[in-house]
């Protein structure tokens, strides 16, 4: 078997095996209380960490702090808190991009 | 099906559907990068319908690119994934007394845009029964995941054709903070979002994602701690 394939099983397997973990074993038994209570915060605790460091050092730019990045992500993050619209954000992030990379360009 | 489960399901993909904007070209760009790095359609194809996490199966593709022993591969690429374990506990509460087959299809089917979307619906919705919880679930992942496994085929199809000013690469950023922008309601909130970032950027220089495992951590504990200091104020 090559690599590629030993890769793709492994990663497959291991991935379900990551997301079925919690839902597979608790079933209908209930969490306690501060469990629940961190639980609560998992969003916001994964997604703006994960996010960071893609929008300060961009792949793109090899890794050079780009303002146009910058502006796109501030302009998504004020759209989608204010109006919570998850498509408003998106788009509103994306024209930011364009706009601030002709600018800049 | 009972009629509710249905509509729930009906519901999910509707609010799935606008995620095809953002999936589409991550997908393509998966496909457009693994067939430079020489792989296969079938197994582009295999990829993104076993993994279904765009950051992870980059990562591999790119550990690869760089020749790292096998095993480092698929533990750093599943480190990647470690924070789907927080998104399953979290679900947990919401789909555990649904049956365990249907358990395991919400498994393989949580992502980070399935989980978003359905995690802000419970939020506005928490009359839903696990049954109509569990079936909106699956109809977001019925808008998203299959689109997944094609793009990445057409992105493998067409390749150099996409044009590198679209900046399609930025599309990923946006949409994580698309997905969390809408949950920044409350003080909590902030304090957890705002400790997960600077801690994220702190730590991003340690391997296999630890700095973000840290930074979830930490932010949890910071919302948490916050709204148990708000209740005792009010």
């Amino acid at each position: 078997m090559s690599e590629i394939w030993i890769v793709i099983l492994g990663l497959g397997a291991g991935t379900f095996l990551i997301r079925f973990s919690f839902l597979g074993l608790i079933g209908d038994r209930a969490l306690p209380g501060w469990a629940l209570r961190l639980l609560r915060y998992v969003p916001v605790a994964v997604m703006p960490g994960l996010v960071a460091p893609l929008v300060v050092w961009p792949a793109a730019t090899g890794g050079e702090t780009d303002p146009a990045r910058m502006i796109a992500s501030a302009v998504a993050l004020a759209v989608g808190a204010a109006t919570r619209s998850l498509l408003g954000a998106i788009f509103g992030g994306m024209a930011a991009l364009y706009l601030a990379l002709w600018a800049f360009g | 099906m009972p009629r509710d489960p249905l509509r729930a399901f009906l519901q999910g993909m509707r609010d799935g559907a606008p995620f095809l904007l953002v999936i589409g070209p991550f997908g393509l760009l998966f496909g457009v990068v693994a067939r430079e790095a020489g792989w296969n359609v079938v197994e582009i194809l295999a990829m993104s319908v076993m993994v279904i996490a765009g950051a992870s199966q980059f990562t591999a593709l790119q550990l690869m690119r760089e020749e790292a022993p096998t095993l480092v591969v698929i533990l750093t690429a599943l480190a990647v994934n470690l924070r789907h374990a927080m998104y399953s506990a979290s679900l947990a509460p919401h789909l555990g007394p649904a049956p365990l087959l249907k358990r395991a299809l919400v498994a393989y089917v949580l992502v980070d845009q399935t989980y978003g979307v359905a995690m802000n619906r419970y939020a506005i919705a928490p009359a839903m029964s696990a049954a109509e919880k569990t079936a909106y679930f699956l109809g977001v992942a019925a808008a998203i995941c299959p689109p997944w496994y094609a793009f990445s085929v057409i992105g493998a199809y067409a390749g150099a054709a996409i044009p590198a000013w679209l900046a399609l690469d930025f599309a990923v950023p946006i949409t994580f903070i698309a997905l969390f922008a809408p949950a920044l309601r409350s003080l909590p909130h902030l304090a957890a979002a705002f400790v997960s970032v600077v801690v994220a950027l702190l730590l991003a220089g340690l391997p296999y994602s630890l700095g973000l495992l840290i930074a979830a951590t930490l932010a949890m504990l910071a919302g948490a701690g916050v709204e148990i200091a708000m209740g005792r104020r009010s």
